[in-house]
């Protein structure tokens, strides 16, 4: 097996994309990378995607991104695991180059979802659960993640207000990224009177439905140091699994997959939390991103809350979470996400994150979460001077 | 919803029927024809009581499709007696009065329609336990 590397990223903006396709926002996504790594040819395109054939009347995205991104005749197919495809895209592309079956590989997520209205975007981010018995029961997603929080708060007494800290931090983060869906401030006053979504999860704690792309360009190690001035080492990637339904599930509170797939991260990397200077993790909503620091180790069961409040969140604290604002203020185009954390994983490591540059980052970790912890996917990324 | 997919978890939604493990005994809910404690086939049918209590609860604002007249409207985790959770809505309950480890039972209510025209479909639904007469 090769050491991977990243050696390009590229990302669109995250809004309301009324002016461009799928298919174009895939492109401008993959030219950026591609430029970036100063490649022009590639021997795999590997998309993420969750919700194309529900929502932008569209699958078979892999030849169609390989067509419109200048890479006809390449191999190409889409990767969906939910809202974590764009990471198990990367999984798959950090696969292809470590067996020698592909030398440089494109790794594109992208997702369409604004062209749909409110309720056929609720239905299908509901595709993520549990079809017979969570959503036949009119469960959207963010309802199954409003049950886990609720009996969080009840098993270690919070209270709603405490899970601020998770939102105020993502949009101050956000606010300095041009990325961004929503780059402006919000207040623990405004996170406490927003209207409720699912009850006790507000509109402040959870993501909007958005456009956006991103990519990565994949090489060996080897053909990194060469190709690229400052090549990023996929020292980690893998995945777990767990029961769809929460219901399910042998404790509701503990992430199984997210245990599973942060600990044979860290084994194949030879590192601990310890060492990780910044965590990218999946704050589609503040319970979620809680029990993904207890998940991978960051805190104790039911301390994850704890971190956030006692400010170890933020830039300067010992585990900085969403620092270019999250799923929360960068935005959440679902299949796309797992591919933005990457990318600004990179970011940090090449220490061009700008006003959100943590200090000497030589090592974060990206995890994806798909559904509510059916799939998680974490990597880990290492600068290869260090 | 399909018609052959309802008609194919009528047990289940109409009257909680599950499976039990021949071999350790454990209760299972939904059917899954494969024990998750010990990972051997269990096809043997059981019929859940239907009582139980809240494990967690929410009350949900953004409908998905087709549950746009029930909303606002509670759904919880239901922990069964026999032992495993439900996914599924309360009734005959104002949101307010819902509680963690309230007591429950299974009753049958509609659960959405297709349409003016389409099928209405049935199922399992939760409201606060009746206490037996004495």
């Amino acid at each position: 097996m090769r050491d991977v590397a990243i050696i390009g990223i590229g990302q669109t903006q995250i809004r309301e994309h009324w002016d461009t396709g799928l298919r174009q926002l895939a492109l401008q996504a993959v030219q950026v990378a591609m430029a970036d790594a100063n490649v022009t040819q590639a021997d795999a395109l590997y998309v993420g995607n969750m919700l194309s054939g529900t929502l932008a009347d569209q699958e078979h995205l892999g030849a169609l991104v390989a067509d419109s991104a200048g890479l006809r005749g390449v191999e190409a197919f889409k990767v969906e695991a939910a809202c974590a495809s764009g990471a198990a895209a990367l999984r798959m592309g950090t696969m292809a180059v470590a067996s020698g079956m592909a030398n440089v590989v494109v790794v594109v997520g992208v997702e369409k979802m604004t062209d749909a209205l409110a309720s056929d975007i609720t239905t299908a981010t509901a595709l993520a659960t549990d079809g017979d018995y969570e959503a036949a029961q009119g469960l959207p997603l963010v309802a199954v993640h409003a049950l886990l929080m609720r009996r969080y708060m009840h098993e270690y007494g919070y209270s709603h207000q405490d899970f601020a800290p998770f939102a105020v931090n993502a949009h101050r983060n956000g606010k300095n990224n041009p990325h961004a869906m929503f780059r402006f401030p919000v207040t623990a006053e405004q996170f406490a009177k927003a209207q409720m979504v699912c009850d006790p999860i507000n509109l402040l704690d959870s993501s909007a439905a958005c456009d956006g792309a991103a990519a990565v360009v994949l090489a060996s190690a080897d053909a990194a140091r060469v190709l690229s001035p400052a090549p990023i080492r996929i020292a980690g990637s893998a995945v777990g699994t767990d029961t769809l339904a929460v219901h399910d599930r042998r404790d509701p509170l503990v992430l199984d997959a997210a245990v599973l797939s942060a600990r044979r991260a860290y084994g194949q990397a030879g590192v601990g939390p310890q060492d990780v200077d910044l965590f990218e993790l999946h704050d589609a909503c503040g319970i979620m991103a809680a029990l993904s620091l207890e998940a991978a180790g960051f805190a104790d069961k039911g301390q994850g809350l704890r971190l956030a409040l006692e400010g170890e969140i933020g830039i300067e604290g010992c585990v900085p979470v969403a620092t270019m604002g999250g799923l929360k203020a960068r935005g959440h185009p679902v299949g796309a996400t797992g591919i933005y954390q990457a990318v600004e994983v990179v970011q940090q490591l090449r220490g061009l994150a700008g006003a959100n540059q943590v200090p000497d980052a030589r090592i974060g970790m990206a995890q994806s979460i798909g559904g509510s912890g059916a799939t998680v996917i974490t990597h880990i990324l290492q600068r290869m001077d260090s | 919803m399909s018609i052959p997919k309802n008609w194919r978890l009528r047990q289940q939604r109409y009257r909680l029927v599950g499976e039990v493990c021949e071999k350790c005994g454990a209760k299972i809910f939904p059917p899954r024809d494969l024990c998750p404690q010990c990972e051997v086939p269990a096809k043997t049918p059981f019929v859940f009581s239907g009582r139980g209590e809240v494990y967690s609860y929410s009350t949900v604002y953004n409908p998905p499709r087709a549950f746009e007249e029930f909303a606002p409207y509670t759904v919880a985790l239901v922990r069964l007696e026999e032992g495993p959770m439900v996914t599924a809505q309360l009734t005959d309950v104002d949101a307010g009065q819902v509680s963690i480890g309230m007591p429950v039972e299974m009753v049958t209510r509609k659960i959405h329609a297709d349409g003016e025209d389409g099928v209405i479909v049935y199922g399992y639904k939760f409201r606060p336990a009746v206490a037996p007469v004495a």
